[in-house]
């Protein structure tokens, strides 16, 4: 295969590099004023990165040795990964305009840039040295984000832990590739799991379980979710919007890829670990969240949540299951963006954020429209019919039912009722509570836009995307077995 | 013969300035040693015809690693006395560790006159005349030349994090202006004054 190919079939990360580059120089040279400018650019770069998903990209195979892998379950992961890193980006100049005090600094789009380029790399992943450099490059490039309002004192904590939790991860991950390294003999997937298909040694066995803890980590599945609700917390609230959405779909996509395409045949093993960390996501994710008073942290335990059915799909280890893992996070990060773009508007009469709960009291008096479409947002994640997230939570426990796991997806739904019960709390709160003071007035049409949209997909019109959104996914998931 | 030599140079010096790095009782000297101990190691990896290794040692060790320590070392204000307050409190389990390192030994020197690994039985035996820097090199700079370019994006991330982190203007800060220091002419700074007997100068 010529060179001139292979760099075709990675021309959405090339796109995103040298846009990153340019900007980065852009940013050095024209300083804070040149914020707004690289912001957009960056979003024109993401989309011009998604434009050229639809080259070889998306259907290219193997390049590079067999290190990376351009097919359709790559493209659409990608795609999902440069729409809510481009949401994440417009979204943030109002946010540090009222609150850090210094105004946007130009190199936030350029690292969420150089984040979405690892992330696409991770979906890509055909070997364990490009899945390790890819995952490092978006983390890091993360823990960065997470303390970038450095003159707060929760944001840099919230950097710093993520940052320690996060190298211990990797040092977990990186034991596990060693192991499956030194027991297969190659870091290929594809030879990998010709190792995984044959006698499998108690070494492979060991291999398997540290991977797929180094992967929970960064799904935030239990029982490696403890950084979450902090990190989310203290990061800046565009940087959580990014955390909630983008890098769930890489690390997703990216833990898909390994099971099926590495480990495929030793479905049996890993089905009990994903099992366990989908059960006691699903569960803890609801159950802690009950107590939270502030909205971000009830949002990262929604994550969590989330997670755990995502996680259903995957156990069905079946074209299927992963087709429905992908409808999941499709669905899920317009609700989560969704979500955030929300808490966005939660500001005060002197636009400084507020983030508590009960300043959420009677906003269906102050501002009507936003109410609607957090309570919309709110019934969609807890799964209640008439919306979208229902198709969701359906599609994953169809695939579980289908595999023949029926005890997982009985306590699965059964779960999802006790975490209906906070989201409903927040409804409640704001439809039914006495007016607390009303939040400063919504002065970005972006952001309105932006609700709107997501608002609209979730709303039971979304269902008129699922024959374009299922013959996509199913595509996606063909190329994985 | 002068490898042998050799040999017994190198590991006589390693063992002595080991040994010297944990006795000498002023730190800057115990770095020192140490720096003399990683050239005296990379010196016996080029022995083995192990010369990357070497090579990394002495750039990377020695280079940026034990230069750091010297560096740490002579900034800070160690109590030296404080330091060695707690040796006994320490010395059993020094004593544990030093006895498990010296069973380890044993083990390794077993399983070495056992024989166990066979080189030749290695997924990807490398031509013995290849040096293995272009081994190495080969492999960085073809098959995963992808990975060497995106562990380029990460060291650049690294780089714009710590800028984005710890970098802020300082208006009041008195920094040299190279520019302006060249740009200087004589005549901007010199004035000759005819001055008068008896009267002074004024400047």
């Amino acid at each position: 295969m010529s060179y001139a190919q292979q760099m075709m079939m990675i021309l959405p990360e090339i796109v995103l590099a040298v846009g990153a580059l340019v900007l980065m120089l852009v940013s050095a040279w024209g300083g804070h004023s040149s914020a707004r400018g690289v912001s957009w650019t960056a979003v024109a770069v993401l989309i011009g990165a998604g434009v050229a998903l639809l080259g070889p990209a998306s259907h290219g195979g193997e390049a590079f040795y067999g290190l990376y892998r351009a097919d359709a379950f790559g493209a659409f992961a990608k795609l999902l990964i440069y729409i809510a890193a481009a949401v994440s980006i417009m979204v943030a100049p109002r946010f540090f305009a009222t609150t850090s005090g210094d105004n946007l600094r130009p190199e936030y789009p350029v690292l969420i840039l150089l984040s979405a380029i690892g992330m696409s790399v991770m979906v890509s992943a055909s070997d364990l040295l490009t899945l390790y450099v890819g995952l490092e490059l978006q983390s890091l490039a993360a823990y960065v984000l997470a303390s970038f309002m450095r003159q707060d004192t929760r944001s840099a904590e919230a950097g710093l832990k993520y940052f320690v939790l996060g190298a211990l991860a990797s040092g977990i991950l990186l034991y596990g590739i060693s192991l499956v390294y030194g027991f297969t003999g190659s870091t290929l997937f594809d030879v990998i799991a010709q190792a995984y298909a044959g006698d499998r040694s108690l070494g492979l066995l060991f291999g398997l379980v540290f991977v797929f803890a180094g992967l929970a980590f960064k799904i935030s599945a239990v029982p490696f979710h403890m950084w979450t609700p902090d990190v989310y917390e203290g990061a800046p609230t565009p940087v959580t919007t990014f955390f909630a959405s983008a890098p769930k779909v890489a690390a997703m996509g990216l833990a898909v890829r390994v099971a099926i395409e590495a480990m495929g045949p030793a479905v049996d093993q890993w089905r009990q670990i994903v099992i366990f960390a989908a059960l006691a996501s699903i569960i803890l994710g609801a159950v802690a969240a009950i107590g939270q008073t502030n909205i971000k942290r009830l949002l990262a335990y929604s994550s969590i949540n989330n997670v755990g059915f995502a996680l259903v799909g995957l156990a069905a280890g079946t074209q299927a299951g992963v087709s429905s893992v992908l409808v999941y996070m499709a669905i899920y990060i317009v609700m989560t963006l969704g979500s955030f773009l929300i808490v966005l508007q939660m500001r005060d009469a002197d636009g400084m954020p507020v983030e508590t709960i009960d300043s959420l009291s009677g906003m269906s008096r102050t501002r009507p429209w936003l109410a609607a479409a957090l309570a919309m947002f709110m019934f969609s994640l807890a799964g209640i019919p008439p919306l979208f997230g229902f198709y969701a939570k359906f599609a994953v426990f169809s695939a579980a039912v289908e595999s023949g796991l029926f005890a997982l997806a009985a306590v699965g739904i059964a779960a999802s009722v006790i975490g209906a019960y906070y989201y409903l709390r927040v409804v409640k709160t704001m439809f039914f509570d006495e007016p607390a003071p009303a939040f400063a007035p919504m002065d970005s049409k972006v952001e309105g836009g932006l609700i709107a949209i997501t608002a609209l997909v979730i709303s039971p019109l979304g269902y008129l995307l699922i024959p374009a959104l299922l013959s996509a996914t199913n595509m996606a998931a063909r190329a994985l077995f | 013969m002068i490898q042998a030599i050799a040999f017994y140079l190198f590991a006589i010096v390693v063992l002595l300035s080991a040994a010297c790095t944990i006795s000498s009782r002023n730190p800057v000297h115990s770095v020192l040693w140490l720096i003399l101990a990683f050239f005296n190691a990379a010196g016996l990896m080029v022995l083995v015809g192990a010369e990357f290794i070497a090579m990394l040692l002495v750039i990377v060790y020695v280079g940026a690693v034990a230069v750091l320590f010297l560096f740490v070392v002579m900034m800070l204000d160690i109590d030296f006395a404080e330091l060695r307050a707690g040796f006994v409190r320490y010395f059993w389990i020094g004593l544990a560790l030093s006895l498990a390192l010296v069973c380890e030994i044993f083990i390794a020197i077993g399983a070495w006159s056992a024989g166990g690994i066979d080189f030749a039985r290695r997924a990807a035996p490398i031509d013995a005349a290849t040096p293995n820097i272009e081994a190495i090199g080969t492999l960085l700079y073809s098959r995963y030349l992808f990975l060497f370019e995106l562990a380029g994006l990460v060291l650049l991330v690294a780089m714009i994090g710590a800028i984005v982190l710890t970098f802020r203007r300082r208006p009041d800060s008195r920094h040299q202006r190279v520019h302006d220091q060249i740009s200087r002419r004589s005549k901007d700074a010199v004035r000759n004054v005819n001055a008068p007997v008896g009267k002074g100068v004024e400047l």
